[in-house]
């Protein structure tokens, strides 16, 4: 019985929180042209949520990568295809690694920094001091943060597939020798525009749904330390499951 | 004793222009919790008025309901005549830009430097030529002692330089009504004057109306043209520092000379001391 009531009042919270996270993403849907006449301020943002981003972004690529490389040539080798290396790790990053990967590295990195970065203004009453200097927090503060992590995640998820493949292009062919003009023209045979497409949306519905969490979490977040550390951690385990699901999802959809 | 207290609670509460804000039988809880019950308030028109009281008896959640952050359950708080509760979001935000506010801790932005914290409602809420905003910027970083801290950033500040930057920063659009909560809290003695000092002059220099939360009795009483003392909920007190000085009401003593017990007592509601240090188990918890 109290297993059944803990069920219940579980969904509960989780039907409120998803209900006011929508409420939430409403309304910065509806600011979102009045935010978009200050592009300075995203632009600050896409620098602090993507540029900052750069450098886990590029190291985790290149790894992923040659990890690729050995394991993919190691399973290749076995069926006599090692030249199809560079198509089918092409493949496997562009639709599902290289988005999935970087939306989980942008939630460690970028989406933590955004909800601790407001929640912090939230306890240190900086929120509260601007809106009674009559300046909304949500177009100040929250939508150029918003925005800045949607159009940071697809250019990272770009990045990301890149380095990736030039760490599989380091394992096959000077490494294992591969033919560097095989490995190259077979990608461009295989590989077509709506692979590039399908990874490219995935980045951006990642985007959207990790900056959500991690603007939602951070605005909403206790005014303690305790809730800031709460609010942080949430963006983190939320941001991963919510990407794996969605990965499902868009999947299910684009196929 | 309670009606004479009432009447002098009461005493001022009219509508009209002499006072800038007016709260009139406000009630408000949180949680079920009552914080208000019944209170009156009136904030004259150029004056300093000073709201104190025990901790938690809703001192700084009589300055969020002015400033429209939360909106009574039953009662009205009006603003220069305005009903803070039926205003729009945009005409509450008219109303907030003739209020300047100083926060406990200074609520500085900490991304900007000083010059920008001063200039930031300057330059979201007023396009201004960047030469004037530089002029009106060092004329309050002047007025407060800080012109040469411009490009100081928050981090960089002591506690009684972040509160004079809030300070300026409240009074960059030139407020009507100044807003301060606990601006002497955790000062050291020098800041602690500055502050205080500043606080008068700047309301009789820009001919405004401040309103100050403080626990600063003495401080209080050299600046305030009056004072309310809340508790339970309604206004215990209210007067010129020097009527609240002869006030005969066992709280206000209590409150003024600082006693640890008294109609606010020392212990928090517990069960029989010696009840619960003889017994056992979870009882003893």
């Amino acid at each position: 019985m109290t297993l059944l009531r803990e069920i219940l009042s579980g969904m509960g919270d989780f039907l409120a929180r998803a209900g006011a996270m929508t409420r939430f993403l409403g309304r910065l849907l509806w600011i979102t042209p009045a935010g978009l006449l200050r592009p300075r301020l995203i632009a600050d943002q896409v620098y602090n949520a993507g540029a900052l981003s750069l450098a886990i972004i590029m190291t985790s690529g290149l790894f992923v990568g040659l990890v690729m490389g050995l394991q993919g040539h190691d399973l290749l080798a076995r069926i006599g295809s090692e030249e199809s290396l560079g198509t089918g790790a092409a493949l496997t990053l562009l639709k599902e690694l290289g988005p999935v990967v970087t939306a989980l590295l942008f939630a460690g990195r970028a989406g933590t920094a955004l909800a601790s970065e407001i929640g912090l203004m939230r306890a240190t009453d900086q929120l509260t001091a601007m809106d009674i200097m009559a300046v909304d927090p949500m177009k100040r503060v929250v939508l150029p943060r918003f925005l800045g992590g949607v159009i940071s995640m697809p250019l990272l998820t770009a990045i990301f597939v890149m380095v990736s493949i030039f760490g599989v292009q380091l394992i096959g062919v000077q490494y294992f020798g591969i033919d560097r003009g095989q490995f190259w023209s077979e990608m461009r045979s295989f590989v077509e525009l709506s692979d590039v497409t399908e990874g490219l949306i995935k980045g951006l519905v990642f985007g959207i749904a990790c900056s959500l969490i991690a603007v939602f979490e951070g605005y909403n977040a206790e005014p303690t330390a305790e809730g800031v550390g709460r609010a942080t951690t949430r963006t983190v385990v939320v941001s991963a499951v919510a990407t794996l699901v969605l990965d499902y999802i868009v999947t299910a959809i684009l196929l | 004793m309670g009606s004479q207290l009432g009447l002098a609670a009461s005493r001022g509460v009219v509508a009209g222009e002499e006072n800038v804000a007016l709260l009139r039988g406000v009630h408000f809880a949180i949680d079920q919790k009552p914080i208000f019950r019944g209170l009156d308030v009136a904030l004259r028109r150029g004056e300093v008025t000073a709201i104190m009281g025990p901790s938690g008896t809703g001192k700084t959640t009589l300055l969020r309901l002015i400033t429209g952050q939360i909106r009574a359950d039953a009662g009205t708080v009006e603003v220069d005549g305005q009903d803070v509760a039926g205003l729009s979001r945009p005409e509450l935000y008219a109303l907030r830009r003739r209020m300047g506010m100083l926060f406990q801790h200074g609520a500085l932005l900490t991304d900007l430097d000083v010059f920008e914290n001063v200039a930031f409602p300057l330059r979201e809420n007023a396009r201004l030529p960047e030469r004037l905003v530089r002029s009106l910027v060092l004329t309050k970083l002047h007025a407060v002692g800080l012109r040469g801290a411009a490009r100081l950033m928050p981090q960089q500040l002591s506690g009684g330089m972040a509160r004079r930057v809030a300070l300026a920063r409240a009074i960059v659009m030139d407020p009507d009504i100044l807003i301060y909560d606990e601006p002497f809290a955790g000062l050291d003695p020098i800041s602690m004057g500055v502050v205080m000092r500043l606080i008068r002059s700047l309301n009789d220099a820009l001919g405004i109306s401040s309103v100050v939360v403080s626990h600063d009795v003495r401080e209080i009483a050299q600046i305030a043209d009056q004072s309310y003392i809340l508790s339970e909920g309604t206004v215990v007190a209210s007067g010129s520092p020097k009527e609240l000085h002869d006030h005969p009401s066992p709280i206000v003593r209590q409150f003024l000379e600082g006693l640890a017990d008294g109609p606010v007592p020392f212990h928090y509601p517990a069960p029989d001391y010696y009840g619960q240090l003889l017994a056992s188990g979870k009882a003893a918890r």
